[in-house]
């Protein structure tokens, strides 16, 4: 077991390793984790794992895709699943390995509509962490549900950047979250790793409102939270390493969606005050529409 | 309005530029390379969360930056100035040790690799209304924004008008004309990463400030761009403040205009061009200290 990042980011390496924790508890696994710094030695210590008698390896992000597609192949007797695995055009996944992928437009496309519904300003935002098309998944799905529920609702999309730096830049998104509230936002909707700390800031000192991502983020600035959309990687880890327990593992790409309940978006007690019953309704009326696949919602 | 709020982004994202652009300035000018700026504010930032964190006091976490940044020049002083090693090599290790140090010490205190639980930021200061100014009056009455104009002002004058500045410039000059008239080049190059090092620990202590918390690798090239604008400004606190404008409106244009007409790659090139172009020539020829980088040995003289 693997992941990047590090444990304790309350987001993506937790979720993996709950579900670690929760196959350990009830399939009796056994597990070991590593954290990558950055870059290079990524691939050595995945390596290790491979080497080392794991039957399963994770990789935790989708950094990891082109260290695992090499090693899944130099270790054809182990087992890799990747979260988040980037694909590629024209490339076939070795048997072994599964790319667990998440429908986040999905999720996006709801909570999309309820900032729709919710706005008072007629405006919402999008921050987005690095440009790549993984990001571009959330705003798209985000603006066809903006779309959905009010297409008079406008939408203003701003990056943090073109690097990895995006992700981890609170500073930067709070400038870009002050930016868009600035031009009328009154709902922001982030999908930028811990730059979106940032956005949250900008939502306290203008007194707006912000969605989380990933994991639930209310804890992060209770009251300026108005939801989050959650992808529940610890779902597909726990799925992952059931299937291999019960020897109906597969490779090639799963994805995980509404339907599956791999994506979603927060509601409980701590929100429900900030989204009438009407509200609610419908957005679980299109949530009904995607998992039927009346709706289809756009990647980019 | 747009032009306040324009104006206010643009000091906003500047700050933290100028004040570890005006250490460097002050650092270089008596011969010694700063690239560790990088580390020593994101040891900064750390410490203004950790003395918040603990006392509750905004002011105590600034006492704690600037301890944590005055503690980090001294490590690159022993190393580069009285061990005389390799300045660029000191500044790197600096910052992987900063890199690997503060992720350390925010898995033991908070428990999280990501950030810091939320501590208070700076008040602001309202002197004569200012704070209410549209736009622009809550960044004018952020205390740290004063201490940074008066910094670079003090900063100016002690390079350029006082004893001490015209011996350090000398130091960085010819080092071994200044330890004949008597100077201790050692003291005055330390003297100088210290200042450097307060400063960056300041430029920490502004971001997490106004997060109101600490978060993993939070200075993202920060100390960096403050270095372009140090040689931009041509190793004086007031080119070096000028060029840290210069490089905060860039960044606050582009993230103004982002999502409008204009093509998004375009906009996001943009603060790396105008630091380009600046360097390239409308400033004119950039000439670094004579003897910076070079350790001062007396012996090889």
């Amino acid at each position: 077991m693997f992941d990047v990042g590090g444990r304790g980011d309350k987001s993506f390496n937790d979720a993996a390793y709950a579900g670690l924790e929760r196959a350990q508890k009830e399939l009796g696994i056994t597990f070991t984790t590593l954290e990558t710094g950055e870059g290079s030695d990524r691939e050595a210590q995945m390596r290790q794992l491979a080497a080392g008698g794991s039957q399963l390896v994770f990789g935790v992000g989708f950094l990891f895709t082109d260290d695992i597609y090499g090693l899944a192949q130099e270790f054809p007797e182990v087992k890799f699943a990747c979260v988040d695995y980037t694909l590629k055009e024209g490339q076939a996944l070795p048997p072994n390995l599964v790319a667990l992928e998440f429908k986040e437009q999905e999720g996006s496309f709801l909570v999309g509509a309820l900032a729709a519904l919710l706005t008072k300003t007629g405006k919402v935002g999008f921050v987005g962490g690095m440009e790549i098309p993984l990001i571009k998944k959330f705003e798209a799905g985000y603006r066809a549900g903006v779309k959905a529920a009010n297409p008079k609702v406008e939408l203003i999309v701003k990056y943090a950047g073109t690097t990895g730096t995006a992700f981890k830049d609170p500073t930067k998104g709070k400038e870009l979250g002050l930016a868009e509230y600035n031009q009328g936002a009154d709902i922001i909707f982030h999908a930028s790793g811990s730059t979106g700390l940032g956005v949250f800031e900008a939502a306290r000192e203008k007194g707006k409102l912000a969605i989380g991502v990933d994991s639930d983020q209310q804890a992060e600035a209770p009251g300026f939270i108005l939801t989050s959309m959650v992808k529940r990687v610890e779902t597909s880890v726990f799925d992952s390493i059931r299937e291999l327990k019960e020897g109906r593992w597969q490779g090639g790409i799963r994805e995980f969606g509404l339907k599956e309940d791999g994506v979603g978006w927060v509601y409980d007690d701590q929100n429900k005050a900030l989204i009438p019953d009407g509200v609610k309704a419908k957005v679980d009326a299109f949530k009904a529409e995607i998992v039927a696949g009346r709706i289809v919602v756009p990647v980019q | 309005m747009i032009l306040l709020l324009f104006l206010a982004a643009t000091l906003r994202i500047s700050v933290p530029y100028t004040l570890a652009a005006l250490g460097a300035s002050i650092n270089e000018r008596g011969g010694v390379v700063n690239i560790a700026l990088e580390g020593m504010m994101l040891n900064g930032a750390l410490a203004y969360v950790l003395g918040a964190h603990f006392t509750g006091n905004a002011w105590m976490g600034v006492a704690a930056a600037l301890a944590a940044g005055i503690a980090t020049g001294a490590l690159h002083a022993l190393v580069t100035v009285v061990a005389r090693a390799d300045q660029i090599t000191s500044g790197l290790g600096i910052n992987l040790l900063a890199a690997g140090l503060t992720k350390f010490v925010l898995t033991q205190v908070f428990h999280s690799s990501s950030n810091s639980s939320r501590v208070v930021g700076l008040p602001t200061w309202d002197l004569a209304g200012l704070v209410n100014l549209p736009g622009i009056g809550q960044v004018l009455a952020t205390p740290l924004v004063m201490i940074t104009v008066a910094l670079v002002l003090g900063g100016q004058w002690l390079l350029f008008r006082s004893v001490f500045g015209l011996r350090l410039r000398s130091i960085g000059e010819r080092p071994e004309a200044a330890a004949t008239l008597g100077l201790s080049v050692s003291a005055y190059r330390i003297a100088g990463v210290l200042a450097s090092g307060a400063l960056a620990g300041l430029a920490g202590a502004w971001l997490a400030s106004e997060q109101h918390s600490f978060t993993d690798g939070m200075t993202g090239g920060r100390g960096y761009i403050a270095l372009a604008a140090m040689i931009v400004g041509k190793w004086s606190p007031f080119g070096a403040a000028a060029a840290c404008l210069l490089f905060g409106a860039a960044e606050a244009l582009q993230i103004t205009l982002q999502g409008s007409r204009f093509p998004n790659e375009l906009l996001q090139m943009m603060p790396y061009l105008v630091t380009m172009l600046a360097l390239a020539g409308f400033i004119g020829r950039a000439v670094a200290p004579r003897a910076v980088g070079v350790p001062y040995d007396p012996e090889e003289q």
